[in-house]
């Protein structure tokens, strides 16, 4: 059962291999020998996760199971859920139990998945490398002698998946948070279209920028996620209303004349000869399989981490400042007055890094500024959106790096957060323009794995999984496990 | 752009977020490191260039005014900190 894709645990239990409940345990097993050193879950729900896969077993026996019926995985404690803990990693909800799930809750439920916890993650989802989290820090199964960053934020489901604790986990991204983690953990996540997936009940960090989408070890999982985490929502105003395809239909389809885009701005001089060296392989065994590449130019990519850190502090102030110790989060002991009470209660439950970016946000969209940032950010985020609509006009899907290195050791970025923030330096652009945006892994260095990014036009992302399938139909850095944890078999 | 500690105060009461005197010239300096990164944004020419608020510049979808929340009063705030009788409780704020 442990390197087994959801494809395969599906097909597993449809034969009577194993049953639900089997499998299940299994994973909780290791949960609990292995996540000690870990700390990738914030909260393991062992004992709903064993009801349903009972359940699931009772509904099979019926006749009536489904592709999903049964299969474990995990959800980012950003993910509403109903009667379960949802800390968004931080202190101010602590103590939190929502009173209804988030709609991507819902549709795993629906499918008959079991939940078995929630994935620890950067506080509200604030972070590149899970250090910002109220429940402490992930370490990355991949770490050698050194520990490693598993990069953020959802570093946990990211770090969860790695050591295959879960086959698969739910995961956001503002401005990278599937796609670098992914890419530092070796797998393969997806942040699908703006607006593809409901953000009800997905706690708002930058409403304009989040969206969710899977993380998992192979293509074809993460196109089986997709289809179940898909499709308009009437509680999210901003899904979009479209018909949702079965991604995985064209994943065997042949990428023969698929025209690939390298985008002159990424592959400079800032870019590590080993990464370069990695991508340029890729690259070619794309070629082999009939794709063919052409230079573009993105013009105002460098502009990209710029706007972003005007536009999501700014919306992230905004979102965040519902949080007043009334109606439900942290509260101070004995408020003396209302000021008192909204000032202390916000101040003990957000940490540094939330504090930091509602701090901008105030600023950049206080009176007298809100033109030099925000707006002068909002234009520029149509300029980036432009170079994208034109590239897609030469070619069908983008290529490039994730993430400019691979995992790096805790408190590496000192404290300058800017340091931090130019780890999403080629995934931002993507979330401004609404895009999706897809890391896979490409290989190893100094044997960590490391990503490449897939870039779609609106709406693509079966042909970027279609891309990613074959790929992997070719390559096995997908199939590679950090061997210190994740081959330790039960 | 640079911030100093005075500005950083005041942005703090209008974000509802208490500073501890020791960390604000910390967060000055942080923040108007990270100004200056915004400040690249200056160079870009955007006349008569759209603010862009939608990545797909999508319009709000209307639904049909019925009503469809049923009252879940008690559920809802049994996640708040104070609350009596169906209210939440805040300290007293009209003497």
């Amino acid at each position: 059962m442990l390197n087994k894709t959801v494809k395969e645990l599906s097909d597993g239990l449809a034969q009577g291999e194993f049953s639900s409940l089997e499998l299940s345990q299994y994973y909780l097993e290791r949960i609990k020998r292995l996540d000690g050193n870990i700390n990738s879950f914030i909260t393991v729900t062992e004992e709903q996760a064993l009801k349903s896969a009972k359940a699931a077993d009772e509904l099979r026996a019926k006749g009536q199971a489904s592709t999903w019926t049964g299969i474990p995985f995990a959800h980012k404690d950003i993910f509403c859920t109903e009667g379960t803990l949802t800390t968004c990693g931080s202190r101010m909800l602590e103590n939190f139990i929502p009173p209804y799930d988030a709609t991507v809750v819902s549709n795993f439920k629906n499918a008959g998945a079991v939940c078995l916890g929630k994935t620890n993650m950067d506080e509200f989802a604030m972070g590149s490398s899970n250090e910002t989290s109220f429940f402490g820090k992930v370490i990355n199964p991949w770490s050698n002698e050194e520990q490693l960053v598993p990069g953020g934020s959802s570093g946990g489901s990211a770090a969860a998946v790695a050591a295959r604790l879960v086959p698969i986990a739910t995961a956001t991204d503002t401005g990278g948070s599937i796609r670098q983690p992914a890419s530092l953990c070796g797998l393969t996540g997806l942040k699908p279209t703006y607006g593809r997936v409901s953000r009800y009940g997905m706690i708002a960090f930058a409403s304009s920028l989040d969206q969710g989408g899977p993380m998992a070890r192979t293509a074809e999982d993460a196109a089986m996620m997709l289809n179940i985490m898909s499709g308009h929502d009437s509680k999210d105003s901003t899904s979009i209303v479209k018909d949702v395809p079965d991604y995985t239909s064209q994943l065997n389809n042949s990428i023969k004349g698929l025209r690939i885009g390298l985008p002159k701005e990424f592959f400079n001089e800032h870019l590590s000869p080993e990464l370069q060296a990695i991508l340029q392989t890729a690259i070619k065994q794309l070629e082999s399989l009939g794709a063919t590449v052409k230079e573009i130019s993105l013009p105002h990519s460098d502009l990209s981490v710029p706007a972003y850190y005007v536009i999501a502090p700014a919306e992230c102030s905004a979102n965040l400042s519902r949080f007043d110790g009334v109606r439900y989060g942290h509260r101070c002991d004995d408020p003396k007055d209302l000021m008192d009470l909204y000032t202390r209660s916000r101040s003990e439950g957000f940490g540094d890094e939330v504090k930091r970016r509602i701090l901008i946000g105030a600023y950049a969209l206080s009176a007298g500024y809100y033109d030099a940032y925000y707006r002068k950010a909002q234009q520029v985020r149509r300029l980036i959106k432009n170079d994208f609509v034109s590239a897609f006009e030469e070619v069908d899907i983008i290529l490039g790096p994730t993430s400019p290195s691979e995992a790096f050791g805790f408190n590496a970025k000192g404290d300058d957060p800017v340091k931090m923030y130019l780890e999403d330096i080629f995934t931002i652009s993507t979330n401004l323009a609404g895009l999706p945006g897809m890391s896979l892994p490409a290989g190893l260095i100094n044997g960590l794995p490391i990503g490449m990014q897939l870039i779609g036009n609106y709406f693509d992302e079966a042909r970027m999984l279609n891309v990613a399938h074959q790929f992997q139909s070719i390559t096995d850095w997908h199939t590679l496990a950090p061997e210190n944890i994740a081959l330790n078999n039960i | 752009m640079s911030i100093g500690p005075e500005d950083i105060r005041k942005i703090a009461i209008l974000a509802r977020l208490e500073i501890e005197d020791d960390k604000v010239e910390k967060i000055s300096g942080d923040i108007s490191n990270i100004l200056s990164l915004v400040d690249q944004l200056q160079n870009a020419n955007t006349d008569q260039i759209e603010p862009m608020a939608h990545p797909m510049d999508a319009s709000q979808i209307l639904r049909a005014d019925e009503v469809t929340e049923t009252n879940q009063r008690e559920k809802l705030q049994s996640v708040a900190p104070n609350t009596e009788d169906g209210l939440f409780l805040v300290p007293k704020v009209i003497e």
